[in-house]
């Protein structure tokens, strides 16, 4: 497949922090512990050839499976403020600044448009490695705009969903999040513009209830963790154990509230088949009100 | 009367009163000068403790077991209050009520997160944490509301959704995600109002609104304290310093700009004068709808979305 060589050098984010890997050479599988090239398992987005295991990965790595060749990234410029000079353990400035450090990355969501076999697409994707892809002020903003943009420009929206749920350093600014990117996903949808919600491991809290299980399509890579609350809570909660491939993407297919899983090789033809699909030019009048 | 823990020096002091109307029952010493010096110390003692509130003291308050619940408001504000169950696809969620009802002459569908009030009753609404049942029972009452141009009015005071199996199973998030996109298009008003306990996604499930009130010994945020201290302090010993760090009280929430006001309690909470409360609460319902009501329902629903998207803090850099 040809998009398997775009992914240059650069997108190492996969790899980058993992201490099993020596020299940068050599990525050991998280699953079924096979050792793998880095080389070779970019190659294979990142999926281990071994058991098929889909290493998380981030949204550049997403943005360059996804887009042919060239894409534009929206909003960088958008950053944190500590409002609430929240301090825990460590103060919320710090663990920004590491974060900054860390993944080169303005927050924890980022957003690119271009073209999916030459069909246009706007694609705002979460990056785990930034605060576990908590949802603050920025993550809520650039949803908002990028819908802006998304009207602006007749593009359908997809958002790649990979967040351990809301930022709590950011209290009820990152809770109101959750009614920010709905409220504003209803223009979208009076719009006549699709909105496809990818969710990939995990995807929780306040994320997967609001944005992430909005989609007018919503699916989601395989074995990837989905729910509301995490598993560690229920169990506490409940007081005995959860069942095997409890809030797995199969458990939520199973259970009707996804349309599909797609494995990350068929990602990108799988989003062109389902854009095909749909007329983004502006409705008639009659078909807003119709809806 | 329950005290709690920093309201023990009224305890002993209402001991007292107690002692002294013992005195003037019986009629033969003159203790009037007396309990008039006492009320007067009541007084005192009662605002100085209710006028400097640590964040953890409203979480105290607002769970304080004899706190006035969704039931009680709607006996006191409504009449002809009509209780309307279940979702239509699986249960009815005790947790959540909801029903029409006058308030004076005016219709409306008012809901709520409901808490029990004894052991048993406790139990049976789940401690006012809703599954998915309860969420969509509340939004296929406020669709319903919207087709006879019914105005909608919610009380939240919930400390969260259930974190149970079966409410993963039937989608608690699809839930409350589901009713943040609908509530933001309802075309008729919808007034929200935080009368206990507003812990996240599952008091904001029911609280996307034209207008959002807290009443004052109240909370709103995104965690527990007692969570956030479990998560970020990796303890659950530090909950009055998760309380003060996230901010939750109704003076920070409506200096954010995330709550549109703030309606006063009965001094010492809302249990010590229920009756009170509940006619403030009804006639600022009364005056809110009065303003929502004339405006045109696009206009409104245009007003509420923009409302939101203003909602957060960031900064542009270059
Ligand atoms: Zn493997």
């Amino acid at each position: 497949m040809s998009w398997f060589k775009r992914l240059k050098e650069g997108i190492q984010t996969a790899t980058k922090n993992k201490k099993e890997t020596p020299d940068g050479l050599w990525h050991k599988c998280i699953r079924c512990s096979e050792m793998t090239t880095i080389k070779e398992l970019r190659e294979h987005l990142y999926i281990c050839p071994k058991c098929d295991y889909h290493t998380r990965i981030s949204s550049t790595d997403y943005f360059e499976i996804l887009f042919d060749g060239k894409y534009t990234r929206l909003f960088d410029e958008i950053k944190s403020v500590d409002v609430l000079e929240f301090s825990d353990i460590k103060s919320y400035k710090s663990r920004l600044d590491d974060a900054y450090k860390k993944t080169k990355l303005n927050d924890s969501m980022s957003v690119a448009t271009g073209k999916v076999n030459k069909l246009p697409l706007t694609v705002a994707c979460m990056d785990f490695g930034f605060i576990g892809g908590s949802m603050g002020a920025v993550v809520g903003e650039k949803i908002s705009r990028a819908i802006d943009y998304c009207i602006a420009n007749r593009t359908p929206l997809m958002i790649i969903s990979k967040s351990g749920g809301a930022r709590m350093m950011e209290s009820a600014y990152s809770l109101m999040q959750m009614a920010k990117s709905s409220a504003k996903l209803t223009l979208l949808a009076k719009e006549g513009l699709p909105y496809f919600s990818f969710m990939t491991d995990p995807t929780t809290g306040g994320v997967t209830a609001s944005y992430a299980m909005l989609g007018d399509i919503n699916f989601s890579e395989p074995e990837a963790l989905i729910g509301f609350a995490g598993p560690r809570v229920i169990k506490e909660t409940i007081k005995r154990d959860l069942p095997e491939g409890f809030q797995t993407a199969e458990y939520l297919l199973e259970h009707g509230f996804l349309d599909f899983i797609v494995h990350r090789k068929d990602l990108k033809c799988k989003i062109s088949d389902l854009l095909g699909c749909f007329d983004t030019r502006k409705p008639d009048s009659e078909l807003v009100t119709a809806s | 009367m329950i005290y709690l823990d920093f309201e023990k020096p009224l305890e002993s002091l209402y001991e007292q009163m107690e002692k002294l109307r013992d005195v003037e029952a019986e009629g033969t010493v003159d203790v009037a000068e007396s309990i008039k010096e006492l009320e007067k110390k009541i007084q005192h003692t009662k605002k100085e403790i209710y006028s400097n509130l640590t964040g953890w003291q409203r979480v105290q308050l607002s769970r304080h077991p004899e706190r006035p619940y969704t039931l009680y408001y709607i006996e006191q504000i409504c009449k002809k209050f009509t209780e309307l169950h279940g979702d239509r696809y699986f249960a009815d969620d005790k947790a959540i009520v909801g029903g029409l009802a006058k308030i004076d002459n005016l219709s409306v569908m008012i809901i709520g997160h409901q808490k029990g009030t004894n052991t048993k009753s406790r139990q049976y609404r789940n401690f006012g944490m809703a599954n998915p049942d309860g969420y969509r029972k509340a939004l296929r009452l406020m669709k319903m509301a919207e087709r006879f141009n019914i105005p909608i009015v919610t009380l939240i005071d919930t400390p969260g959704a259930y974190p149970g199996l079966e409410a993963e199973e039937r989608g608690q998030a699809e839930a409350i995600a589901r009713n943040l996109f609908e509530m933001a298009q309802l075309k008729v008003p919808v007034l929200c109002y935080v009368i206990g306990e507003g812990a996240s996604g599952g008091a904001l499930g029911i609280g996307v609104g034209d207008k959002v009130f807290m009443l004052e010994n109240t909370w709103y945020t995104v965690i527990s304290p007692e969570s956030c201290s479990s998560i970020l302090w990796r303890s659950w010993d530090h909950k009055e310093e998760a309380a003060e760090a996230l901010k939750l009280t109704p003076e920070h929430m409506l200096s954010f700009g995330l709550i549109d006001d703030i309606i006063k309690e009965p001094l010492g909470g809302a249990h010590v004068d229920p009756e009170k409360m509940a006619k403030t609460l009804k006639a600022h319902i009364k005056a809110e709808l009065g303003e929502l009501m004339p405006q045109d329902a696009e206009e409104r629903i245009r007003i509420r979305i923009d409302k939101y998207d203003n909602m957060g803090k960031y900064q542009i850099v270059e």
